[in-house]
């Protein structure tokens, strides 16, 4: 069984190296190799055509749709045993199901787990991209609950599959003239759809438009697994990626006008924390290891 | 000068039933021409295939563009086709809740299609959404409303307007007329009339109201059991029917 893993926030860092505690009852990463296989078919072809999504037969996975499950399957299917994984659940290391992810995947392929953007080789995450600009040869793997970025717009999935194939989008410029009529500005806060390689429409997964930005011109690959509507679609290395707006009305990545109460950070983008019942709160960064990050470099500079 | 579209040889047969029988028509630029028959004659069935939704089993349907070229519509991929219907094609239904979103605002409704056609300044969008309804005599204060607010002639002018806001140049209509009571009926034609004149659409129209017809066309065509029976300028075939279908079409009339 693996070690039990420590809290990323301000004590530090969470390590674990490879091969501790294989569990040999498993094969290697969990899926069989035929699976893996057709996974991995599905994610070149994805990455052959950037943000066009392909089907594939997503197995039950031992954690509930909801949680990760084609995240975990798109994962298992790349993980090699050289791989440094690490998983992030809403910007944070330490909750449960990021431990748990990282604990399964260990366990199952034996392979190093950390909570450093830097070290990791490839990043598990559930609806943040981290703080830290990816490099060249990382991988992210995004868990997504709903591929389809027409899906609220046009409920019939065939017309939406016609809709992209003639690449016909006015729907969702119709939702944002909608919201912008409405509210005077773009209505989502997250999951903002962005056109991928000036071709496909593409949903983030329920990434804040804050880390809309981050995703243009990646030198990492960005992987998006949907388990349970059974899709796998991909951004290669410097692809262009634009959220999509209006001239007149560009689209604005929004960030609570806060300091982070930890570290203090003034970019970063912060949850909003309840501190209390009578309109206590706090604001601190969403993601852990760069805010902890932040704390180690001030505390030396002092 | 060559006509704006032409079909030829049209047939198409549901079972046992001809809704199409060797129907052969051409619609020059600017003019307006009604199809005129009882129900079930095809009329509909005719308009839908010369617009490109439906597939005849035989014939072909040719449209002039712009720029002088030739195209067989039928034949087009869908996407080309799909370019065609919103840049130089309209489509008025009878029911306005066919072409309408009803869950999308009155504004959002018209800046469609023009979204469609690629405009991306949100501003522009709303201006031409304002002038166009002021256009279809609509209060423009009310384009953040949902169709559903409005009632059936306003959502019949909406669906108008929504139509002609990107300039097509040739607007098909199924009884646009239909559905509405008299004094809005009247209105509705006169608007139609007075924008078709406007922007020199070639308009292709089915209606059974013989009245609205002689408003609005210049030319005539009288189907029955999936043929063209008789076709002629307006006031001649009202005025002088030669076909006894289309004599007892105008004898049935009632005078108020």
């Amino acid at each position: 069984m693996s070690a039990p893993v420590r809290s990323a926030k301000a004590e530090g860092h969470s390590r674990e190296s490879a091969g501790q505690s294989f569990d040999p009852g498993y094969n290697f990463a969990y899926l069989d190799e035929a699976t893996k296989r057709m996974i991995r078919r599905a994610l070149l072809k994805a990455i052959a055509i950037p943000g066009h999504q392909i089907p594939f037969g997503a197995r039950e996975m031992p954690l509930p749709y909801g949680w990760g499950t084609g995240g975990i399957q798109v994962t298992a299917s790349i993980l090699g045993p050289r791989d440094v994984l690490k998983v992030i659940d809403q910007g944070a290391d330490d909750t449960t199901n990021a431990v748990s992810i990282r604990r399964f995947f260990h366990r199952v392929a034996g392979v190093a787990t950390t909570t450093r953007t830097a070290e990791a080789t490839i990043i598990q995450t559930r609806h943040r991209i981290p703080e830290r600009p990816l490099t060249e040869g990382q991988v992210m793997v995004f868990q997504v609950p709903m591929p389809e970025p027409l899906f609220k717009l046009e409920p019939r999935l065939a017309e939406t599959r016609r809709l992209h194939a003639l690449g016909d989008y006015s729907l969702a410029q119709v939702k944002l003239y909608e919201d912008i009529a409405r509210q005077g500005e773009g209505g989502s806060a997250y999951s903002h759809p962005v056109m991928v390689n000036h071709r496909y429409l593409m949903s983030p997964s329920p990434i804040p438009g804050f880390d809309n930005p981050k995703l243009h011109m990646s030198p990492a690959l960005m992987l998006f697994g949907a388990g349970r509507e059974k899709k796998i679609y991909a951004v290669p290395p410097y692809t262009s990626v634009v959220s999509l707006d209006f001239d007149d009305h560009p689209f604005r990545p929004v960030r609570a006008p806060h300091a982070c109460a930890a570290c203090g950070s003034t970019t970063s983008y912060l949850d909003e924390i309840v501190t209390d019942d009578r309109g206590g709160r706090m604001f601190v960064c969403s993601d852990t290891d760069h805010c902890a990050e932040t704390q180690i470099a001030r505390k030396a500079a002092e | 000068m060559s006509p704006i579209l032409e079909g030829q040889g049209l047939a198409l047969r549901f079972g046992a039933v001809r809704a199409l029988d060797d129907v052969s028509l051409a619609l020059w630029p600017g003019e307006v021409v009604a199809i005129v028959g009882e129900s079930g004659s095809g009329k509909s069935t005719l308009l839908r295939v010369l617009a490109g939704l439906t597939a005849p089993q035989s014939g072909q349907v040719l449209y002039h563009d712009a720029e002088g070229a030739t195209q067989d519509v039928h034949a087009l991929r869908e996407a080309e086709r799909r370019v065609l219907m919103r840049r130089d094609w309209g489509f008025v239904h009878q029911n306005a809740r066919d072409g309408l979103r009803m869950g999308v605002s009155a504004g959002g409704n018209i800046g469609e299609r023009l979204m469609a056609a690629g405009g991306r300044h949100y501003g522009n969008i709303r201006t031409a959404a304002a002038e166009w309804m002021a256009r279809v005599e609509m209060d423009p204060a009310r384009m953040d409303e949902a169709p559903r607010n409005f009632s059936g002639g306003m959502q019949q002018r909406l669906q108008i307007a929504r139509c002609l806001v990107t300039r097509p140049r040739l607007v098909f209509m199924d009884e646009p007329t239909g559905g509405l009571d008299v004094s809005v009926q009247a209105r509705l034609l006169d608007l139609i009339r007075s924008l078709v004149a406007e922007l020199g659409l070639a308009v292709l129209f089915v209606t059974h109201d013989i009245a609205a017809a002689r408003l609005l066309a210049h030319r005539i065509v009288v189907m029955r059991h999936g043929r063209i029976v008789e076709e002629g300028l307006a006031d001649r075939v009202l005025d002088d029917p030669q076909h006894p279908y289309t004599q007892l079409l105008v004898a049935s009339v009632l005078a108020a």
